[in-house]
Parts: structure tokens; C-alpha cells; sequence
């Protein structure tokens, strides 16, 4: 059984703020889901299954179904695979409804880290209590950047990927941002910016991190019925994959990630390859975690990532993968430190081609979401899924 | 440029059950790995079940406390510090800190030696490498 052509997307928000001083996450919640119902032209009470994860306030499901007013649920998931959870979570949801399980899905994102003045990839921090690595890992000082740049570092050993070639990712997203009003980072920076940039965690610098903020978004996904009697346009959900990546048991490999697995059983559902792809998502919690995802999902062969991504490929207009057209993780948003949620936003403005016109893709029919989630060193989720206008 | 590592304050490390004796030995300055008696390979971390089997035929057994830099970082912090994978020389590829050596002359491929580390009040020290 496939979910090709189960599902679509039909409610689309990313909400505006990048720094929500005088509100609660709880009530970020509340705001996406409503601009996500608005631009679906449903209701609240249309709502029969919810996704949210551990960011959410509570236990998931039950806090958030209580403050959001929502009793028509049949269908509840919370699998919290970090920022690659929502893409997951469409995958979910077209599973759920092609079982008849539920038929207009929510999924929902929100998160404070910028107004709670969290140090997000600088400092220690774990997920919680009993985590069987953390006495093997902690006391190292593991942080989010540390972890990202020791693949970075293999990578370059391995592979001799350069910093400059990782700065054109951020080029890339900046090229981008500068058109996206609500982007925290919208000045246009060039490679010397980046290899400039004080270093964070060798080989990465400040401009390779992706950005702290505050906000959330939302999705709504249905049937293919109530899809085509609504007025937005068709987004068909038209593969997804999933998978983690470990230690495995100490035999560690770091120069790949888990969009190894995640993306062939996404276009495998899917039916399409990666040069069919018209657009491209793909998680920019730093630049090297493009890099291989790139690689990984097969847009090019492993190793040569840091030639695809150079002299502006990734740049809409200018090159052959347009990437993150919202300026992403990288220059635009971030939000609750999960950046699932926007990549899936954006591939959904590609194809109903409400990008901004600067950066939207001419005649996009066919475009891909890829998140990874949680630690791209250690332990992390991936997530693909391949969509479509139709 | 030289970078010393720093001597930052190393917080206590959550021992449970299936993890104390490894922690027991560091303190008396021996190296455990995991050994999957299943299979005969070894394991990283060490845990109460096999990683390849599943089963809890598992023991600790000693390692020479040598291994090469698979990679690594320098956290350039207030405090600066190196996090690694350390490869050992029985294959398995551990999370740590290369300590007492200039940060700016490590290499991947360098070859390091273990050095346990004391962490907070009475918890374990902590596995350490240093340049061999």
C-alpha cells in the first residue's frame, strides 16, 4: 500500500514573528493553527487529527487539543523525531487518512527559544532524564554546533570539501532572504562574509549556523476529496520516507546522514528521482547539514557536495536546485529550533507559486521537504517527502 | 597560534546500574568496552544489552587505552575545548575530549592515549584522550 495521491496539503502558515516577547507558546500554537485554517478555508471544528512533539506544551496532544478547543480528535500522533518531526508528520497524516483514520489533519509548531535567551547550539543540553548516552556524552561538553562540525571536519578529511564551498550555502539562503521581509537575516553575504565570520566550532563559523528565533507554522492535510472542494491549490503528498541514524553500536560514520534511507523510500513511493526535482527544502540547521543531505538524497554523488553547491547552484535563477527559496534555517527562521515545519511551508508556496516572484521556481510542479532531527553526529531522525501540483 | 586547552569544570555524570562497573573502573584508571559475547565484537557505549543481538550476554572487557582522532572540534568558547570521536585500537569510535595539548595542532588520524579526567564532587572522572 502506498500513500501516493492519498493526501494533500492544503493549509499553509508560517507565523510572521521571529521574536515573541509578550505571548506563550501555547498561544503561538494557537495563532499558527488558525492562519493555517484561514488559508484552507476550514474551521476548528473540521479537525479530526492532531501532530505536535515534545515542543509542545504538556503532554503533546492532550495540553494543546484542551487550549486550542479542539473534540472532534480520532486521530492523535506526537512522535518527536526533533526539527525533521513535521516533515515526518505529513507523512503520518497522509497514512492516517488514507486509512480512513481521520480526514483533516492539523500539525502544529511553536516555540520561544529566541525570547527565553536559549544559548540553542552553544551550550550543553539534553532531552531529559535516563537517556542512556548522555553519561557516556555530556561531560564532553556536547553541544549542537560541536556535533555538526565534527561531520563537517571528516567530511573535509575525507572528501576535501572546503569552507568556501560550505559558505556558498549560505550565500545561497542570503540571495534568497534578502526578498523575504519577515527574514531575520536579509542582507546579501558573500563567501569571504562567511570564511570571515569568528569561528564557532572548527570548521564552522557564526555564518554557517543557522539562525535562533521564535514563531512556529502549521499545516492542514486531507483527503483528495475535500481537498478539490476546497479553493487553494492542489499539493499532493506524492511519497515519504523516514528513518534514524546512530552510532551504530560505536562503528560510527559521519560523513552521511540518514537521507541516505529516508529519501530513496521517498522517491521510491514516489516514483520520481532526484533530477526530476523542480525545488528543494532541505534542513540548513548549519551548511554542512545541506551538504550531505545533498548528497545523501542523491542530488549528487557522495563527496562531491561541496561542487554542487558552489558558484550559486542552489540559488533560484541562477542554478540547477533552488533551494530554500525563504532564505530557510539559515537567514530566515528557525523556529523552536525545529526547522521541519518551514521547509514544508516553503515547498508548499513553490507549488501553488506563491514564492515570493523573485525567487519562485517558474512552472513548479514537483518539489521536496527533507529534515534531520535531533543531532547529525550522533543520534538523528531523517524525514523526506516528495510533493506535487496537480 | 597556540590554543591550550582548557581545564573547564567538568559536571557529574548520571551513573545507573547497567553503566557503574565501567564508571567503577575509570575511577581506577582502567578503560572498559562493551563485548558482545553473541558475536565476539565489541561495542560502544557500554549498555546492558548487545547492541547486534539484543540479548544480555554482554561484559565489560578492558581496552589498551590507545586510538587515533577519527575527528574533532574545537569549541571556540571562553573556556575553548576539543569534543572528538576517538577510534580505539579495538575499533570502536567513543565521544570525548582531547585534553592537555595545544588545540590548534590536532590532526584526524593523530595518535592519543586515554586520561581520566575528575568530574564534580564524587561522581566518575571522565574517559579523556591526550596526544600519545
Amino acid at each position: 500500500m502506498s500513500i501516493n495521491g492519498k493526501a494533500y496539503i492544503v493549509g499553509a502558515y508560517e507565523h510572521p514573528t521571529r521574536k515573541a516577547d509578550n505571548t506563550s507558546v501555547a498561544q503561538l500554537h494557537a495563532e499558527v493553527a488558525y492562519g493555517a485554517l484561514q488559508d484552507a478555508g476550514l474551521s476548528k471544528d473540521d479537525i479530526d487529527g492532531y501532530f505536535c512533539t515534545g515542543a509542545a506544551p504538556g503532554l503533546g496532544p492532550l495540553n494543546m487539543a484542551d487550549y486550542l478547543g479542539l473534540t472532534k480528535l480520532k486521530h492523535l500522533d506526537s512522535t518527536d523525531v526533533g526539527g525533521s518531526s513535521y516533515v515526518l508528520h505529513v507523512g503520518h497524516a497522509a497514512e492516517a487518512i488514507a486509512l480512513g483514520k481521520c480526514s483533516i489533519a492539523l500539525v502544529t509548531l511553536a516555540g520561544r527559544p529566541r525570547a527565553e535567551a536559549m544559548a540553542t547550539g552553544t551550550a550543553p543540553r539534553t532531552w531529559g532524564a535516563n537517556v542512556p548516552d548522555d553519561p557516556f556524552e555530556m561531560v564532553y561538553g556536547r553541544t549542537v554546533a560541536n556535533v555538526y562540525a565534527m561531520c563537517a571536519m571528516r567530511h573535509m578529511h575525507e572528501f576535501g570539501t572546503t569552507s568556501e564551498q560550505l559558505a556558498w550555502i549560505k550565500v545561497a539562503a542570503s540571495h534568497h532572504a534578502q526578498w523575504n521581509e519577515h527574514a531575520m537575516l536579509r542582507k546579501v553575504v558573500t563567501v569571504e562574509d562567511v570564511v570571515n565570520s569568528p569561528m564557532v566550532s572548527d570548521p564552522l563559523h557564526r555564518l554557517d549556523c543557522c539562525v535562533i528565533s521564535d514563531g512556529g507554522g502549521a499545516l492542514i492535510v486531507t483527503t483528495p476529496e475535500i481537498a478539490r472542494s476546497l479553493k487553494r491549490p492542489l499539493v499532493k503528498v506524492k511519497g515519504a520516507g523516514e528513518a534514524t541514524k546512530n552510532q551504530n553500536a560505536g562503528y560510527t560514520d559521519v560523513t552521511f546522514s540518514g537521507a541516505r534511507w529516508s529519501g530513496a523510500r521517498a522517491f521510491e513511493e514516489a516514483g520520481v528521482t532526484p533530477t526530476d526535482i523542480q525545488y528543494a527544502s532541505i534542513y540548513d540547521s548549519f551548511t554542512i547539514t545541506v551538504l550531505m543531505q545533498l548528497e545523501d538524497l542523491g542530488f549528487c554523488e557522495k563527496g562531491q557536495g561541496g561542487k554542487f553547491v558552489s558558484d550559486g547552484n542552489l540559488i533560484s535563477g541562477v542554478g540547477k536546485l533552488p533551494f530554500n527559496t525563504d532564505g530557510g534555517g539559515l537567514c530566515n527562521n528557525h523556529p523552536a529550533n525545529r526547522g521541519g515545519m518551514t521547509k514544508v511551508i516553503e515547498a508548499v508556496r513553490q507549488l501553488r507559486g506563491e514564492a515570493h516572484p523573485k525567487v519562485q521556481v517558474p512552472g513548479c510542479t514537483l518539489a521536496l521537504a527533507h529534515g534531520t532531527g535531533g543531532l547529525l553526529g550522533t543520534r538523528h531522525g531523517s524525514a523526506t517527502v516528495v510533493l506535487e501540483r496537480v | 597560534m597556540a590554543t591550550p586547552a582548557s581545564n573547564r569544570a567538568l559536571p557529574a555524570i548520571n551513573v545507573d546500574p547497567t553503566n557503574k562497573p565501567y564508571f567503577d573502573a575509570a575511577r581506577e584508571g582502567r578503560l572498559l568496552i562493551g563485548l558482545c559475547k553473541d558475536t565476539g565484537k565489541h561495542f560502544w557505549y557500554p549498555r546492558g544489552c548487545s547492541p547486534f543481538t539484543l540479548s544480555n550476554n554482554v561484559e565489560l572487557v578492558e581496552a589498551k587505552g590507545t586510538g587515533t582522532i577519527y575527528t574533532y572540534t574545537v569549541m571556540r568558547t571562553k573556556e575553548p575545548y576539543s569534543v572528538a570521536y576517538v577510534e580505539l585500537d579495538e575499533g570502536v569510535r567513543i565521544f570525548t575530549n582531547i585534553v592537555d595539548c595545544d588545540l590548534d595542532s590536532l590532526k584526524i588520524g593523530q595518535k592519543v592515549k586515554v586520561v581520566f579526567k575528575p568530574t564534580q564532587g564524587d561522581s566518575p572522572p571522565a574517559t579523556m584522550f591526550t596526544p600519545a
